[in-house]
């Protein structure tokens, strides 16, 4: 049994609470966005209802205690990745923000013809799109390493394919759709011996598994807190001191200034360089609370809990003899993510008689085209675990798996 | 509301498992290719017009349940009806899915189209009905345009 008291958590999570036509809800669609505890929630509104002011300018009182709220947060999140400095902790909108801003800040400066991006088969959208227009503009080329039978990047492609050509390794920590949890250790220490940078994306991965920036050796690492307890409109990018501080800005205005003419201006230091305009305060306050959650619960507690419950929902889904279960099959080299297909049965169709049940699940492509087509199919549906999820849950997505076999299975010409 | 009385009833179960005019046209008078990008749904669409009438229809569809028995339906009703029958039915089957003011009457030749108005009550599935029908408007008009093969 895990350390987590399971039933102490579901209770400071409001929206556990939850009846759908008179079911109980089931959430199981984690990896697309984690529900709040109260602590994050009640951050918000203390902001507005006690101190909701514009941070870094005012001499009030209020403008005081937001500024040392939102910056007490750079700190948290500093300390929850082992970051080396504070201000290598960039606030963004989303990962997908951070993601841009290292494709058009450091990828303009440093991306020349014939330089080659290494992203892995296995990107999300958000980690593929931004390095497709780089590579377009620079005329730079993309390359990818594929991936194994069971869902496990192929390292010894990697080994090849990571070349004095290579610019910089884009790869995802966790896989959003096949769960995989990648050697990033071993892509960072490839990298650095080709002379290239690094960039982590951590949307998935982060929220489920403890990462630290230094014993990993990443340049850039970026994640979204709505993925980990806290409310939406917030990313994180890190990067190395040496590398942001060579970064030109990405978006410019207010507040990233240091002097400012008519006809030119000058700009201040990291990590504010990067944070042009009004930032999402509230928001950003609230994340510490979500980062304060998880580190009391402690973020191998987290990974225990996801492992038993992963294990378990892997052998019990099997039970139902129709179902394709995609990536690894052993849960310790994965992550709570369980994509499937049963029986031919599209995704949609699926999510649909899970929605019945009162249970969410994600259908679709989840943002990963290249790999549907790798997988050979159009979508999937994907369970997607957290904290607060049970094993009776798993029970239940399992019955209504059943159904789902029961009503659409058995398809004669498709 | 209950999904097999709104969303997975006998006909469409019944279509979907068993769907009619499913195949292709060797030499069509019309093919369109029909996509629904949001969830990656496809299907093709092939027709035989002669004379201003359809005298042949087929549909290779890859997707859903509610699609599948949207587009096998709808092959049912147009084979044998003239393009101008053909594009009302269509007009009149948009405007039940999509009117939400007025309740559209069937007639009854069309009242096998009657368990697809359960659909509506789920609003994200309501694409998933119209993509056959969307692509037959397009094939219709497709085919009027083409030479005439006689």
């Amino acid at each position: 049994m895990s350390k987590l008291n399971v039933e102490q958590i579901r209770k400071d999570f409001p929206i556990l609470q939850r009846k759908i036509a008179g079911k109980q809800l089931v959430y199981l669609d984690n990896a697309a966005t984690s529900q709040k505890p109260r602590s994050v929630i009640d951050a918000l509104t203390g902001y507005y209802e006690g101190y909701n002011a514009n941070i870094h300018r005012g001499i009030h009182t209020l403008a005081e205690e937001a500024t040392d709220a939102y910056e007490a947060v750079r700190e948290t999140v500093r300390d929850f990745i082992d970051a080396e400095h504070t201000h290598e902790i960039i606030f963004t909108r989303n990962s997908t923000e951070a993601i841009n801003l290292v494709a058009y800040s450091w990828g303009n400066a440093n991306i020349l013809p014939g330089d080659e991006i290494v992203l892995t088969a296995m990107e999300h959208h958000s980690n593929l799109i931004p390095w497709q227009r780089l590579a377009t503009e620079r005329n730079a080329k993309l390359v990818f390493i594929p991936i194994t039978e069971d869902g496990q990047l192929d390292m010894e492609e990697a080994r090849k394919l990571i070349s004095s050509r290579t610019k910089i390794v884009a790869a995802t920590l966790m896989s959003n759709v096949l769960g995989t949890i990648n050697p990033i250790k071993e892509l960072a220490k490839l990298a650095h011996e080709k002379g290239a940078v690094i960039l982590v994306d951590g949307a998935q991965g982060v929220p489920h598994v403890k990462t630290s920036v230094r014993d990993l050796d990443v340049d850039f690492l970026v994640f979204s807190m709505h993925k980990m307890l806290g409310p939406t409109g917030v990313g994180i990018l890190y990067g190395k001191t040496e590398l942001l501080d060579a970064m030109p800005p990405f978006l410019s205005g207010g507040h990233m200034i240091s002097s400012v003419w008519k006809d030119k201006a000058t700009w201040t230091e990291l990590p504010w360089k990067f944070e042009a305009g009004t930032s999402n305060i509230a928001d950003v306050i609230a994340s510490g609370k979500a980062i304060e959650y998880l580190t009391a619960l402690g973020m191998d507690n987290v990974r225990e809990h996801e492992i038993e419950i992963t294990r378990y929902a892997l052998q019990k889904l099997n039970e139902l003899g129709d179902i394709t279960i995609f990536g690894p099959k052993d849960a310790t080299l994965r992550g709570g993510v369980i994509s499937f297909n049963v029986d031919d049965i599209h995704a949609h169709d699926i999510g649909q008689i899970c929605a019945d049940a009162a249970i969410a699940v994600r259908a679709g492509h989840h943002c990963c085209q290249p790999l549907m087509r790798d997988l050979n199919v159009m979508g999937t549906a994907r369970a997607s675990f957290y904290i607060y999820n049970t094993k009776e849950e798993v029970d239940l997505l399992f019955e209504a798996l059943k159904e789902a076999d029961k009503v659409l299975g058995h398809v004669a010409c498709r | 509301m209950s999904l097999a009385d709104d969303l997975y009833r006998e006909t469409i179960l019944d279509h979907y498992h068993n769907p009619r005019n499913h195949g292709a046209i060797e030499h069509p008078t019309a093919q369109v290719e029909g996509v629904n990008p949001l969830c990656g749904d496809e299907l093709t669409l092939y027709l035989n017009v002669k004379d201003g009438k359809i005298e042949d229809v087929k549909l290779t569809a890859k997707g859903c349940s509610i699609n599948t028995a949207s587009g096998s339906m709808m092959s049912e009703l147009l084979l044998g009806k003239s393009v101008e029958e053909a594009n009302q039915i269509v007009e009149l089957f948009k405007k039940m899915m999509l009117d939400k003011k007025e309740e559209v009457v069937l007639p009854d030749d069309l009242e096998d189209l009657e368990a697809l108005r359960g659909v509506k009550k789920y609003p994200v599935r309501i694409k998933c009905a119209l993509l056959p029908w969307n692509t037959m408007l397009e094939g219709l008009g497709n085919a009027l345009k083409s030479p005439t093969l006689d």
